[in-house]
């Protein structure tokens, strides 16, 4: 199904009806779909540096002087996507009953002795960005490292943006 | 005297199969094909005849599931057909339970390479039964029947169907049985076994098979059920040869399975980025205090890292490479739970629609520790409720495969997780009035399937509609329920706030049910789902994990009385606090923050409340627009204080318009406090290091936190020592356990 761009960006904003959101599942993808939300993307930051990767909802990886860094939309450089961009984060822990009481209700949240939520936030912003639910003392979770240049080269065929 | 071989130009099935994994081994292509020259030779004549086979299974299977009687067969359509290669490799499945597309291969290359040619021999007309998780079988509730499809003197292929059970025979009535703890435990067991010949069951089987189970009559009609679409399946195959011929046919389900392959690999190219996905899950199961055989009274929390690496060429790795160990209890997965976990899960989200079969099973390769949960190595422990691991593990490995398809741009793919297809409340008891006196009525009802669907990431997720594991998702209707277990009628079915996880879109919502025991005697109770922490892996990009499961149950009630004088009786349980329970009834009310709970006495009027899980969120809570938020109390999903205190939302109720009304200036305000709230209460990566390396070090966690600990430490050295090194300590270092 070829997408169009206004299409695509309604939908990023979670405005589209159920309706078209539907066909978009249902029919097959349209190929240039990573292209078009990368420059959907790019127009809609408030910083030039350019994107080969979007990570999150609010990270990227981006190419900087050289280096691939994740960098958050509100300008937040987390640094080398190699490593967690979790290792920058504000961190808040939720492991007793009365922090996990705050958000869920008497007997439907974890048990503080077996399981504790981690909140992550933007240092920048303060964007929640990840909650980890893992027993405490489990060691924090890096959960994608993507392999760039293999994904650019072998499988869309073409250099990187950032080794054109 | 040697048997006459029954495989092709002479040779035994054993030699088919070794031939045929040698070439996979050696061409890394299914059987060794090098291009489809089917397809290519005639596209339209090949896709006609893979959708002639399809179509003949689809039809076997809807035709099939009226000859049973079993409310989960015929209700919710827990059953699936497949037809398979002579080496057991799957060709085409039908619809329904998908689980099951490899698990039947397994029961056949069993058969194979135990020599069931030469004995108990493999004659057309045989009719084999089997439900061993040593052979291929998610537990022993899914029962397959196996027919051999000859043309002339060669076995050219298998149909297999399965049903799932409403009752086994096991340790407690049941389908899930939590209480089971060894393979003694799991009900009857049927090893790849022949019960019948000439098309026909054996007299002596069905009585045996009757006498096995607490709910013989939905046995023997689902035994039929599954041999008539087996019959059917055979004529269609034999009508496919008589059209195309046999050659065409040998050719063609080689090619058929190797296109499945390529069409995985092909797939991952499309939709996934290369690299390494990681998350983790964690399951309780609280039996300190239950459990009734001393060996199994250990609280235990299981744990399930999961790795996925996406290779160049599009196939994938699933490791399981950490996992915590089995045990004495119903959670141990083998082979064959593994495997149906696994595709059921990505026939729905990565191989829909186009060739459906062993192919793809091909195209991943995955690691099952040995002595974990994943693959305990011990035939002798219960694998009767493998779904208590499999769904928190599975689920996160759709978590891991969201990643990708997000950085791909398919964010109306993502799904953070699944709610938990758990509570399945379950046991039995017998009339003691009413015209059924004296007959027993099973607990069973399968509302579990349908659940809360986690969000992604340009939608919130489906309300009470969809279930992974259970595909043909449908909660049943109430009145469906109560004509085989008239002894639990329901009081109310209701939309149940609070359960939806938390996120800029929130995950899926569900409904909480209340419903009390009548004209019974001998009525047992028990149910499993997770309770003591969030099954999954939580939300994703911000998002939180949906509410986890509890037990309610009030005994020695006033119920009857209330009914007598016509009063409120409890409807719900919306204030976990101060309930309708404690509002409107007189007895003993029983709550435990625990949804998995070995069997319960209770008696006429008592009351249960059980509810189905929602589906974890996606974004941060406070991003979610606020008529959203209204929508959200309008349906009843989310209570104003939760509103509040989550997605920083203040909102009144107008009892004119009988509308919740948001005050956007106070919601303003609110959203601005918690985020200052975030900036106080937060920690620097390096204080959090300190912070929660102590934990590791002082030794203060609970039993169970330390097990799992100690269990993954020793099972893998890997796991183990990115553990060490992530928190600085020693390559010696070990977690101390009683």
């Amino acid at each position: 199904m070829k997408e169009d761009k206004k299409t695509l960006e309604r939908m990023l904003e979670g405005d589209l009806p159920w309706e078209q959101l539907k066909s978009i599942i249902a029919d097959h993808k349209d190929p240039n779909r990573f292209d078009m939300i990368l420059e959907i993307l790019q127009e809609k930051l408030k910083w030039k540096d350019q994107i080969i990767l979007p990570l999150h909802e609010h990270l990227y990886i981006v190419s900087k002087g050289g280096d691939r860094i994740v960098k958050c939309d509100c300008g937040y450089e987390f640094g080398d996507y190699k490593i967690n961009w979790k290792s920058k984060c504000r961190i808040r822990v939720r492991d007793t009953f009365e922090q996990i009481e705050e958000l869920y209700p008497k007997d439907m949240g974890c048990d503080e002795k077996w399981e504790e939520l981690r909140e992550f936030y933007c240092p920048g912003c303060f964007s929640l960005l990840d909650v980890e639910a893992v027993p405490p003392g489990y060691p924090v979770i890096f959960n994608f490292l993507p392999d760039i240049d293999n994904f650019y080269e072998k499988w869309l065929g073409k250099n990187p943006p950032d080794k054109k | 005297m040697e048997s006459k071989k029954i495989g092709w130009n002479g040779k035994s099935l054993k030699e088919m199969l070794e031939e045929s994994e040698k070439r996979l081994e050696e061409k890394k292509s299914y059987y060794g094909i090098e291009s489809l020259s089917l397809k290519e030779e005639n596209p339209f004549k090949y896709e006609r005849a893979y959708a002639s086979l399809r179509g003949a299974l689809v039809s076997a299977r809807e035709t099939a599931l009226h000859v049973a009687a079993s409310p989960i067969v015929t209700e919710i359509g827990e059953l699936c057909f497949g037809l398979y290669t002579p080496e057991g490799d799957s060709i085409a499945v039908s619809t329904g339970i998908l689980v099951h597309i490899h698990t039947m291969s397994e029961g056949i290359k069993f058969m194979i390479r135990e020599g069931y040619e030469e004995d108990p021999t493999i004659n057309q007309g045989d009719i084999f039964l089997n439900n061993d998780p040593q052979c291929g079988n998610v537990h022993t509730t899914d029962v397959q029947t196996l027919i051999p499809i000859f043309w002339e003197e060669e076995l050219i292929g298998w149909a297999g169907g399965v049903t799932h059970q409403i009752d086994i025979g096991g340790i407690t009535p049941g389908h899930t049985l939590v209480s089971s703890i060894q393979r003694f435990d799991d009900g009857v067991y049927y090893t790849c076994r022949k019960i019948g010949s000439n098309d026909k069951i054996w007299r002596d089987h069905m009585i045996s098979a009757r006498k096995s189970v607490r709910s013989p009559l939905y046995w023997e009609l689902d035994e039929k059920c599954r041999l008539a679409g087996n019959l059917m399946i055979r004529d269609a195959v034999y009508e496919f040869i008589e059209r195309e011929g046999v050659d065409y046919y040998k050719q063609f389900i080689r090619e058929a399975i190797e296109e499945g392959r390529q069409i995985l690999q092909k797939r991952v190219k499309e939709r996934l980025i290369p690299g390494r996905y990681r998350a983790a899950s964690f399951m309780d199961l609280p039996m300190k205090n239950q459990a009734w055989v001393p060996i199994a009274r250990v609280d235990k929390l299981s744990n399930h890292p999961v790795e996925i690496v996406v290779k160049e060429d599009g196939s994938f790795f699933l490791s399981f490479d950490g996992a915590s160990a089995g045990g004495a209890n119903a959670f141990n997965c083998d082979k064959g739970a593994m495997e149906g976990g696994q595709w059921v899960l990505l026939t729905q989200v990565l191989i829909y629609g186009d060739k459906v079969n062993d192919g793809a099973y091909y195209a991943v390769e995955k690691e099952y520790p040995l002595g974990s949960w994943a693959n305990p190595g011990d035939p002798y422990l219960s694998y009767q409720a493998p779904w208590g691991n499999l769904i928190p593990a599975y689920t996160t490995m759709m978590k891991c495969l969201s990643y990708g398809l997000f950085a791909r741009g398919f964010r109306e793919e993502v799904v953070p997780g699944y709610g938990f297809t758990g509570d399945s409340i379950q046991g039995g008891g017998v009339y003691n009035a009413g015209p059924l006196i004296g007959e027993r009525w099973m607990l069973s009802t399968f509302e579990i399937s349908g659940q809360g669907l986690g969000a992604s990431a340009v939608r919130d997720g489906l309300n009470w509609g969809y279930a992974m594991w259970n595909p043909e998702s449908d909660l049943g209707d109430v009145e469906t329920w109560e004509l085989f277990q008239g002894g639990i009628p329901y009081l109310s079915r209701k939309v149940k706030p609070n359960i939806a996880g938390y996120g800029k879109y929130r995950g899926g919502g569900n409904y909480g049910s209340t419903a009390f025991i009548a004209n019974s005697e001998k009525v047992e109770f028990f149910a499993g789902r997770e309770g003591l922490v969030f099954h999954g892996s939580g939300g994703m990009h911000g998002g939180y994990p949906n509410s986890t499961s509890y037990r309610l149950q009030a005994t020695n009630t006033n119920l009857e009385e209330i009914f007598r004088n016509k009063r409120d009786y409890p409807m719900s349980d919306d204030d976990t606090t101060n309930g309708e329970f404690e509002r409107f009834l007189h007895g003993d009310i029983d709550r435990k923050p625990i949804g998995t709970i070995y069997p319960i006495s209770l008696n006429n009027y008592d009351i249960i409340h059980f509810s189905e899980s929602g589906g974890p969120g996606y974004g941060d809570p406070l991003e979610r627009k606020v008529e959203s938020i209204k929508h959200d109390l309008d349906e009843g999903l989310y209570t104003s204080e939760i509103v509040n205190k989550v997605f920083g939302v203040i909102a009144k109720f107008d009892d004119t318009a009988n509308e919740w009304v948001i005050d956007n200036k106070a919601t303003n305000e609110r959203r601005e406090e918690i985020k200052n709230e975030r900036k106080e209460k937060s920690l620097s990566f390096e204080e959090f290091w300190e912070y929660e390396r102590k934990k590791i070090t002082d030794g203060n966690l609970y039993e169970a936190v330390k097990v799992m600990y100690s269990e993954s430490l020793k099972l893998s050295k890997k796991w183990g020592k990115e553990f060490k090194e992530f928190w600085k300590l020693s390559e010696d270092f070990q977690i101390e356990v009683k």
